[in-house]
């Protein structure tokens, strides 16, 4: 004889619900809190952290179109680049103050990806992968030519600083810089969520999932394309901004290939398309090229390659539920 | 009644390949409207070249008066023009009532909206199970489209473009690939389209084809050979040599 519980006779009657999105506050809380624990546990170490939030930052900005739009992108480097040359040509040219630094930063990452968007949007798949490349090669190349802006190989250091809001410089400890990485991150990962629970942000999910069937409902899907790309500029551009702020000095390196293949690895090492993969993947990439290079600074990267080969193999997330169906059909089939 | 779409000498090429050739026709609202012809006749070209997705080699597209040959898929859905697909192409990880959300957030000019989350938008939810609930669907509001039946994806097919709307409805083979199970329920809601609603029907089921349509157009080999009422198309030894075969 089978009988009905009330919560199933409920379901019965009132239709299922499509599940409500995530509140946008917990991850960033999650993150403050994880930050403020590990600052604890290695006080030490808050450089470490102020790093780890930093590439967080420039993950989460990659996650966004790789996770969320599904736009393949090697040259994210190139709108991190744009942002740290941006803050400290304005702190060496008009003003050191750190917030205005950011914002000068996030206007020119939205600017140059909406600008080189509305061209590189126009391609898919591998043809779109070559042209960031090349995007970023071409940005680099010009930050090598004009020397005289940028420093060239001897980098951009001549500038200075000021302490945030007039109050908090940053220190060689790097716990002024930690705290104020964690929250941009934090300020990053709530405006993301909020995008992402949004109609618009669904509809970036709809044109990842099919550009056919979003065209035919009307959505104009290249400015929405453009859209996703400039808001994915500007967290990149602060990203570089922090960096730049943090480190007195932007190179060459901050637009180079390695950094966009990094940044690609963190996030497939994190989970794309669910923006905790962002904290997740930059804090094991970090923690693990941190750990490994001090025991062997020449064969670190062979740990890294390690462990992104596990992570393909064998995806946490589908592991993890196969462990889950697993420990519930034993429950299950417990009497 | 005036037409709310009209094509004037559609022609389409690939190559040395002629497609659709100088295809001429025009629908009024409540006009129910079946192409039919046999395969590789240039049928989905042309629903293609319509809703924008093709531009024609030449000739023209008025939609409700206006000529929309040059403007983009999006605006003619916003003129109020909505088609299916004979391939169900949805997006197969969104939940089924995300789906169709996607839909009315278009058709309310909201998809730009990037701070205000979608779960606040009680509205569009209440209106998208409402619309899953005339479909047979709603108990499938929380499943993601992609593990879906066949037959019920054609269904959300249809709700997507019922969402939009839409005054001219084009139907790419709504029966292609239902089971027989399913058919009644897609028929049901075929049955159920408002009255004022212009719908172009592509479908080989001519029992379909006969129940439904109130004209029949005949493409073969790209051309039009033959638009009117079933009976005459029924009888007309043209469409029976080309295309009936009895």
């Amino acid at each position: 004889m089978t009988t009905t519980s009330p919560a199933a006779a409920a379901t019965e009657i009132t239709p299922p619900r499509a599940r409500a999105m995530p509140p946008p506050w917990r991850l960033p809380l999650a993150t403050i809190a994880a930050a403020f624990v590990a600052s604890l546990l290695w006080p030490d170490q808050l450089g470490l952290v102020g790093r780890i939030a930093t590439t967080a930052l420039l993950v989460l900005s990659l996650d966004l179109l790789v996770g969320y739009a599904g736009i393949a992108t090697l040259g994210q480097a190139a709108l991190f680049g744009v942002g740290a040359y941006g803050a400290g040509l304005f702190a060496q040219q008009v003003h050191g103050d750190p917030l205005l630094g950011l914002l000068v930063a996030a206007a020119a990452g939205a600017c140059l990806a909406a600008a080189s968007g509305a061209f590189l949007l126009r391609f898919e798949g591998f043809t779109l992968l070559m042209l960031t490349i090349a995007f970023a090669q071409i940005l680099l190349s010009l930050a090598s030519t004009f020397r005289g802006l940028t420093g060239g190989d001897d980098g951009l250091s001549d500038f200075t600083i000021t302490p945030i809001l007039g109050l908090w410089e940053f220190d060689l400890e790097g716990r002024v810089g930690a705290i104020y990485a964690v929250t941009v991150l934090a300020a990053g990962l709530y405006l993301s969520r909020r995008v992402a629970n949004s109609p618009f942000g669904l509809s970036i999910r709809g044109i990842h999932e099919s550009r056919a069937r979003m065209a035919a409902l009307g959505t104009p899907v290249r400015k929405r394309l453009i859209g996703i790309y400039a808001l994915s500029g500007m967290l990149a551009g602060v990203s570089g901004a922090i960096t730049a702020q943090i480190n007195g000095i932007v190179g060459l390196d901050s637009l180079g290939f390695p950094l966009s293949a990094e940044a690609l690895v963190m996030l497939v090492l994190g989970g794309a398309g669910n923006l905790s993969g962002s904290v997740i993947g930059a804090s094991v990439f970090t923690l693990l090229h941190h750990t490994a290079a001090s025991i062997d600074p020449y064969h670190w990267l062979f740990v890294i390659g390690i462990a992104l080969m596990a992570v393909v193999l064998f995806p946490p997330a589908a592991m993890a539920q196969k462990v889950w169906a697993r420990v519930r059909g034993t429950r299950n089939t417990t009497p | 009644m005036t037409e709310i779409l009209r094509l004037d000498e559609l022609d389409r090429r690939f190559g040395g390949l002629h497609v659709t050739r100088k295809v001429s026709l025009a629908l009024r609202p409540g006009d129910r409207l079946a192409l039919i012809g046999p395969n590789g006749a240039g049928k989905t070209t042309l629903v293609n070249q319509i809703s924008g997705v093709l531009p024609p080699s030449s000739g023209r597209i008025f939609l409700d008066g206006s000529d929309v040959t040059a403007q983009s898929q999006a605006e003619r859905v916003r003129r109020g023009l909505a088609r299916t697909f004979q391939i169900t192409t949805l997006a197969p990880h969104l939940p089924v009532q995300r789906q169709v959300e996607l839909a009315l957030f278009e058709r309310e000019r909201l998809g730009n909206s990037i701070w205000r989350s979608i779960d606040a938008f009680t509205g569009v939810a209440d209106e998208a199970l409402a619309l899953l609930g005339t479909l047979g669907l709603a108990h499938r509001a929380d499943v993601a489209t992609g593990s879906l039946a066949y037959g019920e994806q054609r269904l959300v097919e249809l709700a997507l473009a019922l969402a939009l709307r839409p005054r001219v409805l084009l139907l790419d083979e709504p029966m292609a690939g239902v089971p027989k199970a399913d058919g009644p329920v897609l028929l049901a809601a075929l049955d159920r389209l408002p009255a004022d609603l212009a719908l172009l029907i592509i479908e080989h089921d001519m029992e379909l084809v006969f129940r439904m349509a109130t004209r029949i157009a005949v493409l073969v080999q790209g051309e039009l050979i033959a638009d009117g009422p079933p009976d005459a198309i029924r009888n007309d030894p043209r469409v029976r040599a080309a295309y009936l075969g009895h």
